[in-house]
């Protein structure tokens, strides 16, 4: 892939393509390794190949580069949509992808930091990671470090307790330097009673009706931002907006609104798509959907 | 205990500008306010946010501080168990746990707050030391240990000062089981401010004419299995004793040693699988049968093969 000098990629029009070919191969993986989540880790592509190509500074070759910045997928669950994305980065081969899951690998079917460089937490257990980030925002801030934590929470993940816990803390101790996004993509696994007289197992959209969220963070002190977490202009903006505000002594909140299964027509918005392996009628449907064109006239790679 | 460990906090901190002090809101009662006097640009007040706390100390370690978190032990390992399972074990954090107001004598605060299930909790995580000090000077020993030592550590401080069992001359090592005296007919095996409690009922024995050995075990985990087996090989009879659950603690720890290595009668003196309660210590150590009298009585019981249902086993 091609890179600028500081590692991110040159336009826009890359930022698509990686996020096509990210998709694809988050389908592939997990048909491959016959086990995985698909919806969260396609909701979250666009901000993950955002983050990695664009906003965060980090140094592939060279993981523990003490002034990268942190990243932090506290929704473990969409481990494989991060460990895809790392790939294209150059963090490990593209090849390795096809380890997910597999016994010995590296590539765990949630984040395990002792197993992959790069990976600044070990995740699964919902809730947990913006505490650690947190924690390395204020050691950062101890140590005269400039780099900037971004920690990606779900939307079904706030109702964890221990978030809030986070939110109050990082508020007290004024972590400019700390961002929380939140993918917003507006479905739970299971869901909540349903109306009396309705059939089904629950609602499984909405996760936070009722619960105004960027309510209840600013009144923590947070700064909110809302965006479209599909809009690369918009995720690479907020993110620049987030680290300009790290001098200051609020830590700031993205809200991306986001589309569970986003980029498959046949994943798009449906819970099913949660934790469910593509058959492979499905992963020729997603490869026709997403392959890129023919490769274009300028001979970018991909 | 808790005064020693505050104390020896504060001083290695002088030298050492990477520790840190990371409070519950506790730090009167645990002694780290001591240490906040002392450094107060090193004592982060986390709040009544146990679970944020854990890993606030997980992302600080990832930077090279050496957090240490003061709180009570069972907002550790019940309330924040998956926050240190999780965070601080798996990951091999560079976090010191100080759980403070452990076992049962933890100043009339009753079921909520005694932890007597700490040590099987925690000895079953992979990858963390498991330190129960039997005096102050045990205590600052393995504070130093622990602050030079990366990994995790679960520091099991009692709330109220014990007899003195070692002197200046102590050494602080991890693993090692420590006998504080021989004897012939029993081994009592025990861990924390207990293995006092044992010593003084060995003694009451002796005037009973029965020769009692106290074995003291500092570290649940590690534990040189081994020397533990060694130590029982000359006895008929080994009883544990422990401010702890019979369930999985040090009983569990001895039972599953022996068992392997030199099976040998065992008899577990401890809480019998039941709540605490809000009393003084004198009363919760005669109910729950670890003063020394108790422990000497049950010694003698079982010696004579009398097996009296009484407090301690958990038929």
């Amino acid at each position: 892939l091609p890179l600028t000098p500081d590692g991110g990629v040159a336009r826009e029009a890359d930022l698509e393509q990686i996020a096509r070919r990210g998709r694809l191969l988050v389908v592939e993986s997990v048909a491959h390794s016959g086990a995985g989540h698909i919806g969260g880790p396609l909701s979250a592509m666009d901000m993950l190949v955002a983050l990695y190509f664009r906003v965060l500074r980090v140094r592939p070759q060279e993981p523990d580069w003490p002034e990268r910045d942190r990243f932090i997928l506290s929704k473990g669950h969409s481990a494989i949509g991060l460990y895809v994305v790392m790939a294209l980065r150059g963090y490990f081969p593209v090849e390795e992808l096809a380890t997910f899951d597999a016994g010995d690998s590296r590539l765990q079917g949630h984040p395990d930091m002792t197993r992959l460089p790069g990976l600044e937490a070990s995740t699964g257990s919902l809730g947990q990671g913006l505490a650690v980030g947190l924690g390395i925002a204020l050691g950062a801030r101890m140590r005269g470090l400039g780099v900037h934590t971004f920690v990606m929470l779900g939307d079904g993940e706030t109702q964890e307790g221990m978030v809030w816990e986070s939110v109050m803390v990082a508020a007290r101790y004024g972590l400019g330097n700390l961002t929380a996004i939140v993918d917003c993509n507006g479905l739970q696994q299971y869901g909540w009673p349903l109306p009396p007289g309705e059939d089904g197992r629950g609602d499984r959209s909405d996760p936070l009706a009722g619960t105004h969220l960027r309510a209840a963070l600013e009144a923590f002190g947070w700064r909110v931002l809302e965006i479209d977490g599909h809009d690369f202009d918009a995720i690479v903006a907020a993110c620049a907006d987030a680290r300009a505000a790290a001098t200051g002594r609020q830590p700031t909140a993205i809200l991306a609104r986001t589309v569970k299964g986003r980029g498959l027509s046949f994943t798009e918005g449906r819970f099913e798509w949660h934790a469910r392996v593509a058959t492979a009628d499905e992963v020729a449907a997603a490869r026709l959907e997403l392959e890129p064109e023919p490769e274009p006239a300028d001979g970018v790679a991909r | 205990m808790r005064d020693a460990w505050a104390e020896t906090l504060r001083d290695l901190a002088v030298e050492n500008p990477d520790l840190l002090v990371l409070d519950g809101d506790l730090g009167t009662s645990t002694r780290a306010d001591r240490f906040a006097a002392a450094h107060p640009d090193r004592f982060l007040q986390m709040g009544i946010a146990e679970q944020n706390m854990v890993g606030v100390a997980a992302g600080l370690a990832t930077l090279g501080y050496v957090p240490w978190l003061s709180s009570f032990a069972v907002f550790f390992t019940h309330r924040a168990v998956d926050q240190v399972r999780m965070l601080v074990a798996q990951t091999h954090a560079n976090v010191k746990i100080g759980a403070a107001y452990t076992g049962l004598l933890t100043g009339f605060t009753g079921k909520t707050h005694q932890d007597v299930e700490d040590l099987a909790i925690m000895r079953a995580m992979p990858g963390m030391t498991v330190i129960a000090p039997g005096d102050a000077t045990e205590c600052v020993a393995a504070v130093r240990w622990a602050t030079a030592t990366p990994g995790p550590v679960y520091l099991r401080l009692a709330r109220d000062a014990g007899p003195d069992l070692f002197d200046d001359a102590y050494r602080f090592e991890p693993g090692r089981v420590i006998g504080l005296r021989e004897g012939s007919d029993v081994l009592i095996v025990s861990t924390g401010l207990q293995s006092a409690r044992c010593l003084a009922a060995a003694e009451l024995l002796e005037t009973l004419g029965i020769s009692a050995g106290v074995l003291h075990v500092p570290t649940l985990k590690p534990v040189d299995a081994p020397a533990m087996a060694a130590a029982a090989r000359g006895v008929r009879l080994v009883v544990t004793a422990e401010e702890h659950t019979i369930l999985g603690g040090l009983g569990g720890l001895v039972a599953e040693i022996l068992g392997e290595r030199e099976p040998r009668r065992l008899v577990r003196i401890g809480i019998a699988d039941t709540w605490g309660e809000s009393a003084p210590n004198a009363f919760l150590l005669e109910r729950h049968g670890l003063s020394p009298e108790r422990v000497a009585e049950r010694v003698a019981r079982e010696l004579a093969g009398v097996a009296a249902p009484v407090g301690g086993t958990d038929r």
